[in-house]
């Protein structure tokens, strides 16, 4: 029997894998993958054929088929539609094969949700619904469904999160069947809608200003995610359902679906809520563009209308499916289907800032935002760069800045940039390009300062000794060597020394790190070299906590014009274990840097600092876990052969097992002990922020306490994942009701984001 | 559940090897030396002798893929001279923490000869740069990563005759960012 287009000679009995049939399974997956990419034919035959193949093909290959087909419906959301009147035409020809499809999505579908794919999910059911349009499902099992969804909404002692899911996954897919769910069920369906309003009228909504990324209103608006999904429904009701822009390739097949026989689905019943779920956060939708944008070109749909709401969520799906790839995921995104009835460029440029700015996190990492964006201008640069047009932003951020105090937030974001700029290039360039009328906002030179430097400071106290020191530094003295001149240096805070001399000496500290960073300051590399090879002095200097705080005091003191080399020292300083996460936060809080408190080179540092914790506690865990593995596994082989041996194999696995499992602790608990420093911290500087604007009677909200309110959102949010284990040590310990009601926000705002 | 992703969704183009094999890998081998060839007279020696190169050859190729596909450490070419490693630090540093910096030198002058070789803590890390650092521009020339099987103390010169890098050996255009013309055209 001779197979078309596969060129092969299919025996149906043969059960066993040939090569043959690796090629066919390779030759399908393409082919399903590729329907629907640009080609000589139309979709539409293009579609008649591969449902032919398909269907030839299912007696040898049914189940990689289905699973196929589940996958693309899984992982191909943008071309949903695509693939949903593949199965149309595939259910008309195969009945059975309809109903095994069906059988198979249901069952994927409570996979996802039990596996916390609430994302996956949404497509999922979104496919299902669209199965609706294709004559493979009948409506009113799929009104069903919805009405089984929406009731979630009356479960008691369970997160909002929860019921908000089941409420997005039924209006989420309304664009695409609700004109045919309304025909045929109507009064059903007023009946969800109305017991969905009613759940959006009495839902939480304390965590939206936390996700906000503007703080007014206008000129866009930023709306809850559920709020503005439930407004965009409500407008394509009213327009009777009419939706034009979601392409349906089923349209054209009407007469042969319509011909097919409709499947029930089985009731279906969410799955419980369980310890273990972990439904997705809720969201703010980002705008930042709107119908008075591009005047020449087409009007962008409003804010509130469903044709927003398709092409955003198909950007966002292109993005998610081509993030590695950025020449792909921008071809992708400018070849979008409809491209000339909408201001495309504006779709994307506001879809790649909503996913930059999201909240708590954006989906990837961020620079692929700016690399796509730099695809994109190479794809369109007669359209694109205009719409980015970043000279725009900074020629607005630039405008008053010379009448504006330095620390006001204009001149503040023009400084940092231009900070941010020099690390990219130099010093000296920054001064090229800014003009002389603009230089107050001009970084400083980063150089070195160094406190023994000149002759002015022949009479600082540990002077000698800084000579001795540079001249013993240059001659490759070793650390002992140093230890023996460091020895003859005074302890300015107690009378008599220890014999040791090694308690805590800040004039020691002083001489050493000033001089050995000053004569390492010629670059990165040098500067680590140093620390490297005076480690032992280092570490002995920074014995006590007092030792580290001060380690870096000196350190901020000599590089206080180049944040940048802060940034490393002090990654390099915990990494080798000079100093601790905890000193680091402590630094950053303390006085000494109080004046730079709102510079981004401190937030950098701190976010960095907590990331190492975090990425140390995952690496000793996973150590932990693979030993407890690799114990179980000798178990399971001792079992298998009776080994006398295997007896003191264990004792010694066991061991390494119970020492991790105490480094684990440790290690957790020195994490714990970092945040609820920062958090502590951060109450103590805003309280008498507070406590000092009552008494004077001026307003709370200056420049400063914006800044470091928010920088504690951040923190909240940056880290949600960890800092959710402590919320209960945190609303016992510190975030109390007797708190001042502006902090105690902050925290009742995250407490509501998985609420 | 589907066996994998499927091969649209699987591709990761920017991270793959690149045709690029440094020539001067080789795994570090014990073991008799070429002169210690056993064999009962010359041709023999010869044939063993030239029969063990071809195979440790494969080998090397092989251990150099290997140690390419777990690599952390990225090549870094076509910097200008004047980049200096606190640029490049700031650069790769938006795909993750660095680890460690090797500047370029020129084997003779021992200034920066335009590349550098960067190393991450984590393998993720590095093939973000691969994926969106790579191609991007840097002192305001395109920059170009490749995987690098990993630092080895020599491998930071140039292997140019004049100290310099193999390509600014021959090329004959003018490029100020790096010492004008080719070192040939130079003589000329």
């Amino acid at each position: 029997v001779h197979r078309n287009g596969h060129g092969y000679c299919g025996q149906p009995h043969k059960r066993r894998k040939t090569s043959d049939a690796n090629e066919t399974e390779d030759h399908l997956e393409s082919l399903i993958c590729k329907v629907g990419e640009k080609s000589a034919c139309s979709l539409e035959s293009n579609l008649e054929g591969l449902a032919g193949v398909l269907e030839a093909d299912l007696p040898n290959y049914k189940s990689k088929i289905l699973r196929l087909l589940c996958t693309v419906a899984r992982l191909l959301p943008e071309k949903l539609t695509i693939y949903t009147t593949l199965v149309g035409l595939l259910n008309a020809r195969n009945y059975n094969f309809g109903g095994e499809f069906v059988e198979a999505m249901i069952r994927q579908l409570k996979e996802s949700l039990k596996a916390n794919n609430y994302n996956e999910a949404v497509y999922l059911v979104r496919f299902l619904s669209d199965l609706v349009n294709c004559h493979v499902i009948a409506a009113p099992s799929m009104v069903a469904m919805f009405e089984n969804f929406v009731s979630v909404t009356q479960e008691e002692d369970v997160p909002q999160v929860r019921r908000d899911w089941y409420v997005y996954a039924f209006l989420s897919s309304l664009p695409w069947v609700g004109k045919e769910l309304y025909e045929k069920k109507d009064a059903e369906m007023d009946r969800i809608f109305a017991n969905t309003e009613s759940y959006l009228k009495r839902r939480q909504k304390t965590h939206v200003p936390m996700l906000q990324v503007w703080t007014a209103d206008k000129p866009h608006p930023q709306e809850e995610y559920l709020d503005c999904l439930w407004a965009q429904i409500q407008k394509l009701k009213k327009d009777c359902w009419q939706e034009r822009h979601i392409l349906r390739p089923y349209l054209a097949f009407d007469s042969i679906l319509c011909e097919a026989l409709q499947h029930n689905l089985p009731p279906f019943t969410p799955p419980p809520h369980t310890e273990d779920s972990v439904y997705p956060m809720p969201r703010v939708i980002f705008r930042m563009f709107d119908y008075t944008d591009d005047p020449e070109g087409p009007v962008m749909p409003g804010s509130h209308s469903v044709e927003r709401f398709v092409i955003e969520e198909n950007l966002h799906c292109i993005i998610k499916s081509h993030w590695k790839e950025r020449k792909t995921c921008a071809a992708q995104l400018v070849s979008y289907p409809g491209k000339n009835k909408i201001p495309l460029n504006y779709h994307i440029v506001e879809v790649i800032f909503a996913e930059l700015f999201q909240l708590p996190a954006p989906p990837h990492i961020d620079v692929m935002y700016t690399t796509l964006l730099i695809e994109l201008c190479k794809l369109q640069p007669g359209s694109l760069p205009q719409v980015v047009s970043f000279e725009g932003w900074f020629q607005f951020a630039l405008s008053d800045c010379l009448t504006q105090d330095l620390e006001s937030p204009k001149p503040k974001f023009v400084r940092e940039v231009l900070e941010k700029c020099m690390r990219l290039s130099y010093h000296q360039r920054i001064l090229d390009i800014v003009p002389p009328t603009f230089s107050a906002l001009c970084p400083a030179n980063p150089t070195c300062i160094y406190k023994y430097g000149d002759e002015s400071s022949n009479s600082l106290p540990g002077h000698s000794v800084a000579l001795c020191l540079a001249v013993a530094f240059k001659s490759k003295a070793t650390n002992d060597e140093i230890f023996s001149i460091l020895k003859d240096v005074p302890n300015p805070n107690q009378d008599d020394d220890d014999d040791e001399g090694f308690s805590f000496n800040p004039l020691k500290i002083e001489v050493f790190v000033q001089t050995l960073l000053h004569l390492a300051a010629k670059s990165f590399s040098h500067s680590f070299s140093a620390l490297a090879k005076f480690h032992e002095v280092f570490k002995t200097l920074a014995e006590s906590d007092e030792g580290k705080l001060h380690v870096l005091r000196v350190m901020f003191e000599v590089w206080r014009n180049h944040p940048q080399m802060i940034a490393v020292l002090v990654d390099k300083m915990i990494r080798t274990q000079i100093v601790d996460c905890a000193a680091v936060a402590n630094w950053i809080f303390s006085s000494e840097l109080s004046r730079d408190f709102t510079r981004l080179f401190v937030w950098e540092i701190l976010h960095s600092t907590i990331r190492k914790m975090n990425k140390h506690v995952v690496k000793i865990q996973k150590e932990l876990e693979e030993a407890k593995e690799k114990l179980a596994r000798q178990h399971k082989r001792r079992s298998d052969d009776d080994d006398r041996s295997s007896d003191r194999k264990d004792g010694a696995l066991e061991e390494q097992i119970e020492r991790l499992q105490e480094k684990v602790e440790s290690a957790q608990s020195e994490q714990k002990n970092l945040f609820l420093v920062i958090f502590q911290r951060f109450i103590m500087i805003l309280t008498e922020h507070l406590v000092r604007c009552e008494t004077d009677g001026t307003s709370v909200l200056t420049p400063w306490y914006k800044n470091c309110i928010e920088r504690l959102q951040q923190i909240f949010l940056q880290h949600h994942q960890i800092i959710q284990q402590y919320m209960v040590t945190l609303e016992n310990l510190l975030f109390t009701a007797e708190l001042d009601p502006h902090i105690l926000a902050v925290f009742q705002q995250f407490c509501a984001l998985q609420a | 559940m589907s066996g994998g992703l499927l091969k649209a969704l699987r591709s990761d183009s920017y991270v793959e090897l690149s045709q690029y094999r440094d020539q001067h890998f080789r795994v570090r081998r014990a073991g008799p030396r070429e002169g210690q060839a056993l064999g009962q007279n010359a041709e023999e020696r010869f044939a063993l002798v030239s029969l063990c190169r071809l195979a440790f050859c494969l080998g090397d190729n092989e251990e150099q893929e290997k140690l390419l596909k777990k690599s952390c450490t990225l090549y870094v070419g076509n910097l200008s001279f004047y980049t200096t490693e606190e640029q490049i630090y700031e650069l790769f540093s938006k795909s993750g923490d660095i680890k460690k910096i090797i500047m370029g030198l020129d084997k003779v002058k021992k200034t920066a000869c335009g590349f550098c070789f960067v190393e991450y803590y984590s393998r993720a890390d590095a093939e973000n740069a691969m994926r969106y650092i790579n191609g991007t521009r840097l002192d305001d020339r395109i920059i170009r990563t490749d995987w690098d099987a990993g630092f080895k103390e020599g491998r930071q010169y140039g292997r140019g005759r004049s100290g310099g890098q193999v390509r600014d050996e021959y090329r004959q255009d003018y490029d100020a960012g790096r010492g004008g013309y080719g070192k040939l055209a130079q003589k000329q």
